[in-house]
């Protein structure tokens, strides 16, 4: 109690928030702590994605016309509408931020309604491209066939694919698996996003946030905008940068 | 209660909240962005292709972390935490690809 700090605490201590921890001397500081330590998580997030994303650009660079002939195959049109959808609700949570930061429940309600709404529509339209790659033989280790590539049909109104050689064929398989791991890595951090959505949203109603606690939701922000950042990398390296070779 | 209610509004002061309109601006630019990306995609560029992508795409992470993340309004331990890590994720990535490059290159 002789220490400076627990003098400023006991001075201080009727300008408390209910929800300001003990340990921290200010609220700005236990905020400041919290963004830190979300921010520190994100970090690990960035190493864990990196990796793959390093194992993309040297399998891609190892076996280039497989990766071209493979990113071929994905839906330029499935995947902008992705990305907008993904941005637009990385807006609708930036909005639930600001709505929880100025108190206002209604607001925040649906702000997450619609950030749910939005995630929703992007796995669905996620999981559209999934079952085509499960038609078209395109799925790693369960349903895979790369004759497709040593023989490929013209679409009706395209020009056909190049042919590969039967070997390089074959490693249209690693780029789908790069494929597979990070668009569904990425999936599965928006399926926890979602349930983390679904838990803030009965929290909201219950009216939790209206003491101005809001920790976890600027936190969440975070995580949801760091899950945009990863698709945000994840659509011109997956679906665009190889249209022309 | 009006006491109780005016301390928070000056902690929300220093806290600083970004403002709907910045969020409104910022999600229009990585809108507009998404389209050039797309765009850009379409000309035939060779391996520039990639270059412009993935310029773009920095661009837009860029933004979503400063403006939709706050960093631009944060402390300098949280500008230094995020650059840390965008110093560490390059050093990885560059390392690792540096010894692969070396070893066998392909067309980029």
């Amino acid at each position: 109690m002789d220490s400076p700090t627990a003098a400023l605490h006991e001075g201080t201590h009727a300008e408390h928030p209910s929800y300001q921890r003990h340990h921290f001397v200010t609220m700005a500081q236990q905020k400041e702590s919290a963004s830190f330590g979300m921010w520190l998580f994100l970090l690990t997030e960035i190493m864990f994605f990196g990796g793959m994303f390093t194992a993309y650009l040297i399998y891609r660079n190892w076996y280039y016309a497989a990766f071209v002939a493979g990113s071929h195959t994905l839906s330029i049109v499935l995947g902008t509408t992705n990305t907008a959808v993904l941005i637009t609700s990385s807006f609708t949570m930036a909005m639930g931020v600001w709505c929880a930061e100025t108190r206002r429940r209604g607001g925040l309600i649906v702000s997450i309604l619609l950030t749910l709404a939005l995630g929703l529509v992007f796995l669905g339209i996620k999981s559209v491209e999934y079952h085509e790659k499960w038609v078209q033989h395109h799925v790693p280790g369960l349903r895979f066939d790369a004759m497709t590539f040593v023989h490929p049909h013209a679409e009706p109104g395209q020009a056909a694919e190049p042919p590969l050689s039967l070997d390089m064929a074959e490693h249209t398989e690693v780029y789908f698996s790069l494929y597979f791991a990070m668009t569904g890595m990425h999936a599965l951090h928006m399926i926890i996003g979602m349930g983390l959505l679904i838990f803030m949203l009965i929290k909201a109603i219950r009216g939790a946030y209206d003491n101005g606690n809001i920790a976890f939701i600027e936190n969440f922000g975070l995580y949801w905008h760091f899950v945009d950042i990863v698709w945000i990398f994840l659509f011109p390296l997956l679906y665009l940068i190889s249209r022309h070779q | 209660m009006s006491d109780h209610q005016n301390h928070h509004e000056e902690q929300h002061e220093e806290n600083h909240i970004v403002s709907p309109k910045i969020y409104a601006v910022i999600a229009v630019a990585l809108l507009l962005c998404t389209a050039l990306t797309v765009a850009a995609s379409y000309v035939e560029m060779g391996p520039w292709n990639a270059v412009v992508a993935l310029a773009i795409a920095v661009f837009k992470a860029t933004l979503v972390v400063l403006f939709f993340m706050h960093i631009k309004y944060s402390s300098k331990l949280m500008k230094l935490t995020v650059g840390a890590g965008l110093f560490t994720f390059l050093a990885l990535v560059g390392m690792s690809m540096s010894d692969y490059i070396s070893r066998a290159w392909g067309s980029f």
